[in-house]
């Protein structure tokens, strides 16, 4: 069953979280993985292996670079979820 | 004095070993003659032939962030404990760019391990192996480059004047401060934070070294398991940790009114050009080792009063290098106390050289050597070559100045001798 944006924010949030240490509240879509959220280049692979696994979903390398923001990546999740 | 040979001060102290999670504990540990060996509890020890080892007292990840420390190997994670309580021990209060007290560009870094983010190695091969390519650890590469724990400590205190790393094994961590003092010495650096860390408590180097046969299966006795000049010795015991110092041209640590611990006299190298892992039975290359310190430094072999010996608790090197302080010293070995601090820590590879230099550095300062402890018969061939402290600690001279060595060899033939010296 595929998810909400609900749950793949929150979703988004734990992962985050794990990765980068920021608070599950302070995810919110507007938020921009780079500059808000601690994630550096390297740190955002890991987080989309991460999402690709929650959320059955495969993000190729060449489309990671247009996710920037929390919003961005939960519209591609929620257009290419399996 | 020329710029090219100036004075060179041990002005912080830092460390986490088996003892204790910061130098105070580890010290204390140390006088007071405490082990810190332990049985291995882990599901994979109970095939190992060698089932105990010193790991760290305090675990890094109850000092460092969760998602700092999950992109740091162990042996960084170590380093970077150890490089920051030496950093805020020698009285900076920030990174280089943001501290008054020192330049970023007269500031380098030199850590070194004997072996590298092998657990990180290990541990992403097992990733690829169960779970495939896609999980594989971006951060892998900088994790496990054996340069990371000096490039991390690097970062953490703001450097520029080079970052370094040394590796010779078991020696490395002593060729790191070595070369950090050259760095000093010369005029490339004012202030350089150098030492030595290990992370390799982990299923393979365990049972490599144990194959080896250099490792001690004293099993049924942990504690008492790591026995340098003891006759019943059979080995050495892992242990893991980091010490790390800062060294500062004195010129510089006078200048901003700095404590100096010791004056890091210098060094003395050698290679064996012997064997690949067995030490040279007569101690030649390490005799050589300490003829090039007294060559190439102010060292007065009179001022001498104690050993932190590399002393491994390994049948053959134990005595070797005994036999080479008698050799090079003559009568004046007779007033060295040497000490084995791994009777108590286990060998920490390449971070034995960073936490005894820490051991011998505060020995001097505070005018006690740190006992050998577990040595119940004392082997004739050591009682006839030096003055082992044992069993407990003792008192060195209280007035005048005193001096003292740290000897660091590794696998390689590698030996590096460093000298210390009071204020």
């Amino acid at each position: 069953m595929a998810a909400t944006q609900e749950e793949i924010v929150a979703g988004l949030a734990e992962i985050v979280n794990e990765i980068a240490g920021i608070p599950v509240e302070d995810v919110q879509l507007d938020k921009s993985f780079t500059d808000d959220l601690d994630v550096d280049s390297l740190s955002m692979v890991e987080v989309v292996v991460a999402a690709e696994e929650r959320f059955d979903v495969k993000i190729p390398d060449e489309d990671v670079k247009n996710l920037k923001t929390v919003g961005d990546a939960t519209d591609y999740i929620l257009k290419h979820q399996g | 004095m020329s710029s090219t040979n100036r004075t060179v001060v041990v002005t912080g102290i830092g460390a986490t070993t088996p003892l204790g999670g910061d130098v105070a504990s580890t010290w204390e540990g140390l006088v007071a003659g405490r082990s810190g060996v332990k049985p291995l509890e882990q599901e994979w020890a109970a095939e190992q032939a060698v089932r105990i080892a010193a790991p760290v007292a305090v675990e890094p990840t109850e000092v460092i962030p969760r998602p700092q420390a999950r992109r740091l190997d162990r042996s960084a994670q170590f380093a970077l404990i150890a490089a920051k309580e030496a950093w805020a021990d020698a009285g900076f209060e920030a990174k280089a760019d943001e501290d008054p007290n020192v330049d970023p560009d007269r500031l380098g870094a030199v850590i070194a391990s004997g072996i590298g983010g092998v657990t990180t190695l290990l541990d992403q091969y097992d990733v690829l192996k169960e779970k495939g390519v896609r999980r594989v650890s971006p951060h892998t590469v900088p994790m496990l480059m054996p340069n990371s724990p000096s490039a991390n400590v690097g970062l953490a205190v703001g450097a520029r004047a080079g970052v370094h790393t040394p590796v010779s094994a078991c020696a490395s961590g002593a060729e790191a401060i070595g070369y950090a003092i050259e760095m000093i010495r010369t005029g490339r650096a004012d202030v350089v934070v150098a030492g030595g860390t290990e992370a390799a408590i982990h299923p393979l180097p365990i049972a490599a070294f144990g194959n080896m046969m250099a490792m001690s299966k004293n099993n049924d006795d942990p504690q008492g398991a790591s026995r340098p000049y003891d006759v019943a010795r059979d080995g050495f015991v892992l242990g893991e940790g980091a010490g790390v110092v800062v060294l500062e041209s004195a010129e510089h640590a006078a200048k901003r009114g700095a404590r100096v611990y010791a004056v890091a006299v210098g060094q003395g190298i050698s290679a064996d050009s012997h064997d690949i892992v067995q030490p040279e039975p007569e101690g030649r290359g390490i005799s050589h080792a300490l003829q090039n310190l007294l060559d190439r430094t102010d060292l007065d072999p009179a001022e001498i009063v104690h050993v932190n010996a590399h002393a491994t608790s390994t049948p053959a090197g134990d005595i070797a290098e005994l036999k080479a302080l008698r050799k090079v010293f003559g009568d004046d070995a007779d007033h060295f106390a040497v000490s084995a601090t791994k009777s108590m820590t286990g060998h920490l590879l390449g971070g034995a050289g960073g936490v005894e230099t820490v051991a011998t550095v505060l020995a001097l300062y505070h005018r006690v050597a740190p006992p050998t402890i577990n040595v119940e018969n004392l082997d004739p061939e050591a009682e006839a070559n030096a003055d082992v402290v044992r069993g407990e600690a003792r008192k060195l001279p209280v007035e005048g100045r005193i001096a003292a060595l740290n000897d660091s060899f590794g696998f390689g033939g590698h030996n590096v001798v460093l000298a210390f010296r009071t204020v």
